[in-house]
């Protein structure tokens, strides 16, 4: 049994994520399903430390879309983690963008627009960032897809521009792209789901979902991350999936396989 | 082997008065190995060229770096720095993936560069038509794809489609302009076809290395013919080996009942042997009419049967037989009119 304070726990091993927090950069995008019961918020925070607090790389930034919570939400959590937002944030460590309260415009131009303009900051920043003696990786996070596509008056079209437009950064500037989507609001759709799309696209795809028996009061629930491998110069690894149980606690979350707690 | 086929028909181009091969490379998300085959496929039709002719060159219309002029329009207004809408020198960037003439015009005009000299033809690789269909009807896809095809110095196409990604009609589109259709299934099938629980895993991360690799060719006369076999993801790209027996396959298919449904391999060579009863194909011997008055001897080897038509299997010689012996002259010698077309219903 691991806990996410330890140097290296379950989700960090099938991530691939070095000791020092690096790791998983190299143009990757990860993307995190989870549903109702399951929530998979916990392995945003969880990767928000990460990349902040490895001392190996101090000028790495994450810069961070919000459609779903305030900037406090996000800091309250990271602090009972030891990670203090407020810090990072002062820091240009930690770049946020309150998507919440933009003025979306209507219509389908006017928000390409909108995104337009926001992809030209994210841009910015990692340019800038990239630029920097030390500069090892920069992540791009977005919380959440389901909700960036209502601000978008429902065009699942421009998330998915803006998502390749992001993906095509993070190949030239080696930055790490993490999406948060719910698996459940695809579930119904009769035509193909912009959510299998972002499957295609993703380099891992970390899934949280409950237990096939249901609820239980020591395991939350189960995560499936599947690593579809790397392509290099030196040949292609072998696409893997790993399986384990989660329990989230109030300052950290416990991984380990099933049937493996005492 | 199917993989060999596909190279050699692209490699060989167009035959005379017909338009270029066209192939799909179709995959899913429960076996992605599209990429794979597509890169193999490449590397092969390269390697073809380069040791005919001179050395292959390879240009690319860039249509991921900047599909809809983001980068671009950020770049003029400087928001950002413009070094990264700068390409290597064989790639001419596309700024607008809606637009498909544009397109066409940008493939045939980087085709004809190439061959400048050679004054050859050229072949168009295109990865992916799923991603084409992002920003465009598959009307117009199809019809950039048909063009390409009827062009008369385009050698060859394939392209990569995830079919799992459109609806029917778009994966049916695309396949009545291939001439070459490379499907990519999973080689294991896992329970309800969906969903990562605990017992489907292994088969999902088998998936992920192993698939399996069918081929439809349409030849010129209309006749389709079907190869498959396995396709593996090694280190440096894929293996193709031939396809675990589809006798196994076959089968499998048969229900499992307690009597025995399939023919031995002995039954199956006494079967071909047979030589069948009809009057004009016989073996000329002179045909025989039953009168009612029969040898003793020819009444013992008989089966005793109620109709007037009698089949006698002579297991002498260990060589099916069927002896035919007519009821009498008013009964016509069997013949491949149908008995029922003087009907009038």
């Amino acid at each position: 049994m691991m806990s996410s304070n330890s140097a290296n726990n379950l989700l960090d091993e099938a991530l691939g994520f070095n000791d020092d927090g690096g790791g998983g950069g190299g143009g990757l995008l990860l993307l995190i399903e989870d549903r109702v019961e399951t929530s998979g918020a916990f392995i945003l925070h969880h990767l928000i430390k990460r990349r902040l607090s490895s001392p190996n790389r101090p000028n790495d930034v994450v810069v961070f879309l919000s459609f779903a919570h305030p900037f406090s939400h996000y800091d309250r959590i990271l602090r009972k983690m030891g990670c203090n937002l407020g810090v990072q944030k002062e820091n240009k460590r930690f770049v946020y963008y309150d998507m919440l309260n933009l003025n979306y415009p209507d219509g389908e131009k006017g928000a390409e627009d909108l995104l337009l303009s926001v992809y030209g900051k994210i841009q910015k920043t990692v340019e800038l960032c990239s630029s920097r003696e030390g500069y090892k990786n920069s992540t791009i996070m977005i919380d959440d897809i389901s909700l960036m596509e209502v601000a978008l008056c429902g065009s699942s079209n421009l998330v998915l521009d803006f998502l390749h437009y992001c993906y095509s950064l993070a190949t030239q500037f080696d930055c790490l792209v993490i999406i948060l989507n719910h698996e459940d609001v695809y579930s119904t759709m009769d035509v193909p789901s912009p959510l299998l799309q972002m499957e295609y696209l993703a380099n891992i795809v970390i899934k949280a979902e409950p237990l096939a028996t249901g609820l239980a009061t020591d395991v939350h629930g189960q995560l499936t991350v599947l690593n579809k491998g790397i392509c290099q110069g030196s040949g292609c690894s072998k696409g893997k999936i790993r399986n384990f149980h989660f329990r989230v606690k109030e300052n950290c979350v416990e991984y380990f396989y099933p049937g493996s707690r005492t | 082997m199917a993989a060999e086929a596909i190279s050699r028909a692209l490699r060989d181009g167009a035959l005379e008065g017909e338009h270029a091969p066209a192939l799909t490379i179709k995959d899913s998300i429960h076996a992605p190995l599209g990429a794979f085959v597509f890169d193999h496929i490449l590397a092969q039709l390269s390697s073809n060229i380069s040791s005919s002719k001179s050395q292959a060159q390879l240009r690319i219309v860039d249509c991921y770096t900047d599909p809809l002029g983001w980068k671009s329009q950020l770049a003029e207004s400087g928001i950002v720095s413009n070094r990264s809408t700068q390409n290597a020198t064989t790639a001419s960037l596309c700024k607008n993936a809606r637009d498909l003439d544009m397109l066409f015009s940008s493939i045939v005009e980087l085709g004809k560069e190439v061959i400048r000299e050679t004054k050859g033809r050229f072949a168009v690789a295109i990865d992916s038509v799923s991603e084409i269909l992002r920003h465009a009807s598959i009307s117009s896809a199809a019809s950039l794809l048909s063009n390409l095809r009827s062009h008369d110095q385009v050698a060859c196409l394939f392209w990569l489609f995830h079919s799992d990604l459109h609806e029917m009609k778009a994966s049916s589109a695309l396949e009545y302009i291939s001439s070459m259709v490379a499907c990519v299934e999973p080689i294991s099938n896992t329970t309800n076809g969906k969903g990562m629980n605990s017992e489907n895993l292994p088969l999902i991360e088998q998936n992920l290395g192993r698939g399996k690799f069918s081929v439809r060719f349409k030849r010129r006369n209309g006749r389709i013919r079907l190869m498959s076999e396995e396709l593996h993801t090694e280190q440096m790209g894929i293996n193709f080996v031939p396809a675990f027996e589809d006798y196994v396959t076959s089968q499998s298919l048969v229900p499992k009942v307690q009597f025995s449904l399939q023919l031995s391999e002995k039954e199956r060579n006494d079967r071909a042997k047979v030589v069948l009863p009809f009057e004009h194909q016989g073996d000329g011997k002179p045909i025989q009419i039953y009168d009612g008055r029969r040898s003793v001897s020819e009444s013992k080897t008989e089966n005793k049967e109620t109709n007037a038509e009698k089949m006698h299997v002579n297991e002498d010689s260990g060589r099916g037989e069927i002896i035919y012996i007519r009821d009498s002259d008013d009964e016509m010698p069997d013949s491949d009119e149908d008995p029922d077309d003087d009907l009038d219903i």
